[in-house]
């Protein structure tokens, strides 16, 4: 079994296997990857890239698509934009 | 200003699923330059996500033969544009990368058709495809109701999956009616290694009740999904669950096609025998074609790859098995055809377009996908229709096909780069 990586989400430690994620870590941290345009909270749709809910800020860079994004111990990923 | 770094290819494969790997091994054969390029992490497309080269199965087997053939992959970069003929541009995390070929392979697969209904944009509501693809990607779903919803062959294997993830599939419901499912199972019978494959899937899904004429009315919940409302032959029935895992079958990823010019009908990018489109140095494999599954694909990526370098004896060779497939997916597609009581699902304040977040209501009475665009912004966001367009298609019976180049929202450093030659002389002939 392989050890676990920490990484934060909106600075909370959140800790998930090897191969997670980001969109996988916000969603195991309970927020919504992002908020649309009448301040609805969203997460992932398509899980493939094509529907952008599940944008959000990486290790300072903003609108990655994070279920594209394997989390890398210590990544920052923050969902407030 | 970082400066684009350009590779050059004889064959270029643009997606790493079974379609693409299959078309670059069969052409690396020939021993020419082949590289595949993916915005995933691996290969494996959506189908074989997380797949590993070290394991008995075909994807691996494919994986490993797409690994080790002298094939270059180029992972984590999104083909974007096309800043001149002959060269893609791709964006990266690392900066923006062009690539150059004498014979191009498309192999853009294809994504889940999403149809809008009350709730459906409350996190934990996604695609079936899509969850399993979370779950792959690490999202733990032991003891997690969820409804797996729509229609297609892809639901029974995505709750097979769910099921041997640890989750507890509440209910499988197909909008298809019990008589098209019998008509199509009928049709297995021509094809025994689907039956072998139906057989391990009912057996997986023992005990799951598996609903057809059923579907999804609505999704509840406070901020995130609670509860789900299904309708089963007229009758409603709402039932508390974690996640409702929803997608009507797949619609072609054939924007790039497009973009670079090849002929495309009802959204199927055209090929011929060979599998060559409208651009003679362009070929097209897999579901953009036309939707047939992962055995298909694997036909026409090699029927693709061998006709790009000339080896018209091995495509040839393969002709019969791709008709063979083609009429079983031609059945496929007729048994999930979507039932006109899908277009009633979305009430008036329901949101079409996810990415704006254009109500029904204002898109309802428009003449065009054209005029929703410019009177609602529907299809403008990020997603620039690959969500909201498909639906309105069903929906309104719009044709959705207007692309322009980026055909994926990119970085204004990716598109302002000139394209840089490496080479002197092909710098001075003026082109590729």
């Amino acid at each position: 079994m392989p050890e676990p990586i920490s990484v934060l989400v909106n600075g909370s430690r959140v800790s998930v296997t090897p191969g997670t994620t980001a969109a996988v870590a916000i969603m195991i941290a309970g927020t919504p990857c992002r908020t649309s345009v009448h301040g609805e909270g969203r997460g992932p749709l398509c899980g493939m890239g094509i529907c952008f809910e599940c944008c959000a800020q990486i290790d300072g860079v903003k609108r990655l698509r994070s279920c594209q994004i394997i989390c890398e111990p210590g990544m920052e990923i923050s969902t407030n934009e | 200003m970082s400066e684009s770094v350009t590779k050059r290819f004889d064959v270029l494969v643009v997606g790493g699923g079974p379609a693409g790997m299959a078309a670059a091994v069969s052409a690396a054969q020939a021993g020419v330059r082949v590289g595949v390029v993916d915005d995933n992490a691996g290969l494996g497309g959506q189908i074989w996500r997380g797949e590993h080269a070290n394991s008995n199965s075909e994807a691996s087997g494919w994986i490993r033969k797409a690994s080790t053939s002298g094939i270059e992959l180029i992972a984590g970069v999104r083909v974007v544009d096309q800043p001149r003929a002959g060269v893609l541009r791709g964006e990266s995390l690392a900066g923006p990368l062009d690539f150059t070929y004498r014979k191009l392979i498309l192999a853009t697969g294809a994504r889940e058709r999403f149809l809008p209904f009350p709730g459906w944009t409350l996190p934990n509501v996604m695609g079936a495809g899509g969850l399993q693809s979370l779950v792959k990607c690490g999202l733990p779903v032991a003891g997690k109701r969820v409804i797996v919803a729509g229609t297609g062959p892809l639901l029974l294997a995505v709750a097979a999956f769910l099921r041997e993830a640890g989750a507890w599939v509440l209910f499988v419901l197909e909008q298809a009616s019990r008589m098209s499912f019998s008509r199509f199972a009928t049709r297995l019978l021509w094809h025994p290694r689907k039956i072998s494959q139906a057989l391990s899937l009912r057996k997986s899904l023992s005990g799951v009740p598996r609903l057809t004429s059923a579907w999804p009315v609505a999704a509840e919940g406070n901020g995130v999904l609670q509860s789900v409302t299904i309708s089963h032959r007229g009758r409603r029935k709402k039932v508390d669950c974690d996640y409702l895992a929803c997608g009507f079958h797949l619609v072609p990823n054939s924007e790039l096609p497009s973009l670079l010019g090849c002929r495309v009908r009802d959204g199927w990018v055209l090929v011929d025998d060979w599998q060559r489109t409208s651009q003679e140095q362009i070929f097209c494999a897999g579901e953009p074609t036309g939707v047939g599954g992962v055995e298909l694909a694997l036909i026409e990526g090699q029927i693709a790859g061998f006709a790009a370098v000339g080896d018209q004896e091995g495509a040839k060779k393969l002709f019969r098995p791709r008709a063979k497939q083609r009429a079983f997916s031609t059945a496929l597609n007729r048994t999930f055809a979507l039932r006109p009581e899908l277009r009633d699902l979305p009430q008036s304040q329901t949101i079409v377009c996810r990415c704006e977040d254009v109500p029904l209501e204002r898109l309802s009475g428009l003449r065009s996908w054209r005029e929703a665009k410019l009177q609602t912004r529907c299809g403008m966001g990020p997603c620039q229709g690959r969500v909201c367009g498909s639906a309105a298609e069903f929906l309104f019976g719009w044709t959705v096909d207007s692309v322009r180049p980026p055909v994926f929202p990119a970085q204004l450093s990716t598109l302002s780069q000139n394209v840089r030659e490496l080479d002197p002389v092909v710098a001075m002939r003026g082109e590729q």
